[in-house]
């Protein structure tokens, strides 16, 4: 440990200037949704500048983020859920109880993720004129659900292959059922592994917007519509738009900033040994 | 479910598991994903299939019925559909290149130790939080305009002119923006296999007077090789769908420069109202997404240990 203790000037500092570098277009963004309508376009660009709130208060006029906001976070962890809850099982049986076909099926269901989401839209859309579920939470969620559900179920099932096999035969040598086993003896142990799922589950679903701008109006609109709505060509309004953009990106940023950690322990996929 | 619903699913092997006692209790475990998934990608499959077939334009009710292969014809008479593939192989290829070899050098660098290192991480990562709308608006207005951008206002400081980014170098943009996008994930998932290195392996060969580019390229680089494969198929996955970032910053324009698959099949469906077209297009989509899955399942899959 003593040897890795020491610092390595030349790899930190380049280190530090990709950070900066990558992080440059978001803090470019947040400041410019500060600026005054004319600073944000002028070139030299002005570092210093009054800082005016008038864009937000534009904005939050303009359109009702709170709705927005909050069908966002709802289709999110409402999709995450349901995700998990189908896939912890199937992970579960398909890692401790691995049969000829569990190999073929699991590719198989990272496979359906290639298929292109354009290629179905025409019959999902009229399906779902069909059912009257247009423009509803309920369709954004099943959609999101069935969307992630092949890298929740790969990914909790090489969380499920690390645990010890011993615990299982433990188990139900006392006599546990199989969804006891899974309930009370697995579950806790990979708590850490679904909640890193969960959390690259719910990021993938707050930033989607192909399914969120096709088949939603109003009602159940998320915020990736919601900037859609004010990134229509109508003039230069780039202060307006970059507030509108960070509010549209705020929790979501904050959250992952929060949940780094776990994240970063949790995205194997199963490559590391 | 019956149990013949999950055969299907299941084509790879026929033959039952050697234990009994498993397959009956587990199957309840496994059909709800399964199923679910299956009737998902099957029948807007077929449905696909089958507007395929049929003369169906959502503008103009009076004309209908059976069109048989025409759908198919115009489109592969249309070289529209092979500049498009071109653009989504070029798209997915260059991003693939850019994101993985610049996230195996910055995992290197990351797992060294430096002041300020989580701080570091942490904005490094953050561009996978922005939401591919909100990127592609960053770039396109704040920092590639041409006038009034962050980046035409370096290019004028140093004397270079002043680039049009998506007139002149659109496909380029969007690798960009793409890119920028996708390496903080091909950056986490490299960094976390490269935390698994064992650290002695490492001290062992600078003792030896290995070079830190000796270290990285015989040790490092080995050592990520399954999490590359992993890294290589999501992104495929992510990156053949492409839509918002191409929405927003050119509209597959100028001409169809930056038209990919997924772009064509949009415009045939939502711009045009052709439903029968644009399914035919699908229906092309999703024989080569197959094909390239299974060859990427196969490559990926060598690595996974079921």
């Amino acid at each position: 440990m003593n040897q890795r203790a020491r610092y390595h000037p030349v790899a930190g500092t380049a280190a530090w200037i990709v950070a900066l570098l990558m992080f440059f277009p978001i803090f470019w963004m947040v400041l410019a949704s500060f600026k005054p309508e004319i600073e944000a376009i002028a070139t030299p660009p002005e570092l210093i500048f009054s800082p005016t709130l008038e864009n937000y208060q534009t904005i939050l006029e303009r359109a009702d983020y709170l709705s927005f906001a909050f069908n966002s976070i709802f289709i999110s962890v409402g999709a995450t859920a349901l995700a998990i809850a189908l896939a912890v099982p199937a992970a579960y049986a398909m890692a401790f109880y691995p049969s000829k076909r569990t190999r073929g099926t699991l590719l198989w269901m990272l496979s359906t993720k290639m298929l292109p989401s354009v290629g179905v839209l025409v019959p999902i859309y009229l399906f779902a004129k069909d059912l009257d579920l247009l423009d509803t939470r309920t369709l954004l969620i099943v959609m999101y659900m069935l969307m992630n559900l092949p890298i929740v179920v790969w990914m909790l099932f090489t969380f499920f292959k690390e645990m010890p096999k011993a615990i299982i035969e433990a188990t139900r040598i006392d006599g546990a059922s199989q969804w006891q086993t899974m309930v009370w003896v697995l579950l806790p142990l990979v708590l850490p592994g679904i909640a890193s799922t969960a959390l690259l589950n719910i990021i993938l679903c707050w930033n989607e917007a192909f399914w969120s701008l096709n088949l939603t109006a109003h009602d159940a609109a998320p915020l990736t519509a919601f900037i859609a709505s004010f990134s229509a060509p109508q003039g230069l309004f780039w202060a307006k738009l970059s507030a509108a953009s960070t509010l549209a990106i705020a929790p979501i940023v904050v959250f992952g900033w929060f949940s780094q950690r776990q994240l970063v322990s949790g995205l194997t996929f199963g490559a590391v040994k | 479910m019956s149990h013949a619903d999950v055969a299907v699913a299941m084509p790879m092997s026929r033959s039952r598991p050697k234990n009994k006692g498993a397959h009956v209790s587990t199957l309840p475990m496994v059909v709800p994903s399964v199923g679910l998934l299956l009737i998902f990608s099957l029948v807007p499959l077929a449905a696909t299939v089958y507007f395929s077939f049929l003369r169906y334009n959502l503008l103009n009710p009076l004309v209908g019925g059976f069109a048989g292969f025409r759908n198919y014809y115009y489109l592969f008479r249309d070289p529209a559909l092979y500049h498009s593939l071109l653009i989504s192989v070029l798209l997915v290829g260059e991003v693939l290149v850019i994101t993985i070899a610049s996230a195996a050098v910055l995992a290197s660098l990351f797992q060294k130790q430096f002041p300020g290192r989580s701080i570091a991480r942490v904005l490094m990562i953050s561009p996978f939080f922005v939401m591919p709308t909100v990127s592609a608006l960053i770039w396109k207005n704040l920092l590639m305009h041409p006038v009034n951008g962050f980046i035409a206002w370096i290019t004028r400081s140093l004397g270079f002119g002043v680039i049009d980014f998506f007139a002149d170098w659109p496909l380029t943009s969007v690798v960009v923006i793409a890119s920028w996008q996708w390496m903080p994930f091909a950056f986490l998932i490299l960094l976390t296999a490269l935390q698994s290195l064992d650290e002695e392996t490492r001290e062992a060969a600078d003792l030896d007077g290995a070079g830190p580019f000796s270290i990285f390229f015989h040790i490092e680089v080995p050592h990520m090789g399954r999490a590359i494969s992993v890294v290589t198929m999501m992104e495929t996955i992510f990156l053949l769908g492409i839509f918002a970032e191409i929405y927003v910053t050119t509209s597959g324009g100028p001409g169809d420069a930056t038209t990919n698959l997924t772009f064509l099949i949009y415009q045939h469906a939502l711009l045009e109202f052709n439903v029968g077209g644009a399914s035919a297009a699908g229906v092309i989509a999703i024989i080569l997404a197959n094909i390239l899955a299974t060859v990427m399942v196969r490559i990926v899959g060598k690595g996974l240990d079921v």
